[in-house]
């Protein structure tokens, strides 16, 4: 199973996905209205790189990351 | 060199300690920005949580880029709570020259605030409000949305 994280002010707890692809998770989270609202400005990280691609394979092991828009300094 | 500190960072000692560390490896140029937390919108503070591996894999890179052109960045960031008039965030470059320095502080910090993964509350009586309109989307976000 990959995990799912979703960072900073999201607030959800990481879950764990059986899925061989990104668009099978966009597919788990497209009912989901509350988080629909933060995916629709976050970006998405496998394995803490930023991707761009949903054909993206997903392995077993995989960490993905759901970042909301940041702000440092 | 990346310094992770709970709550607000110690100035004076973080920016002598990187003097005292780098002022005999011949850079010529030391150049440094100090973030320091404003008093506005009856805020008490700010407070920030960071993705510490993605972070260092930014550093990482920008260590790599500042290489290149003879130059060494540093990086100090609170995780936290920091209250107003307490500093958050230390950046600097060293280089051989000043134009090198003077131009990649600011590459450098534009950047950081555009990409590195770090979130931004106001402190707000007792509570952590996430600073959403201050904050920049990542590359590629709304790849997982339905909408539109």
């Amino acid at each position: 199973m990959a995990r799912v994280e979703f960072l900073g002010p999201i607030e959800r707890e990481p879950m764990e996905v059986d899925i061989k692809n990104l668009k099978e998770l966009k597919d788990i989270f497209k009912d989901d209205e509350k988080l629909q609202e933060w995916l629709e400005i976050s970006a998405v990280a496998v394995n803490d790189t930023l991707v761009s691609d949903l054909d993206k394979r997903i392995e077993k092991e995989d960490k993905i990351s759901i970042l909301p828009p940041v702000c440092g300094g | 060199m990346l310094e992770l500190y709970n709550g607000s960072l110690n100035v004076e000692e973080i920016l002598s300690r990187w003097y005292r560390e780098y002022k005999d490896k011949n850079f010529g140029a030391f150049i440094n920005f100090v973030g320091i937390v404003r008093e506005e919108n009856q805020i008490d503070g700010l407070s920030f949580d960071i993705y510490e591996p993605l972070l260092k894999n930014w550093f990482s890179s920008w260590q790599e880029r500042a290489k290149k052109r003879g130059a060494l960045v540093l990086m100090a960031h609170s995780i936290g709570d920091v209250l107003v008039h307490q500093s958050s965030y230390i950046s600097a470059v060293l280089s051989p020259k000043r134009r090198v320095a003077l131009s990649l502080i600011d590459e450098f910090v534009e950047d950081f605030k555009a990409n590195a993964p770090i979130w931004k509350y106001d402190l707000v009586g007792g509570k952590r409000v996430y600073a959403k309109d201050r904050s920049l989307k990542l590359p590629n976000s709304g790849i997982l949305s339905s909408r539109g």
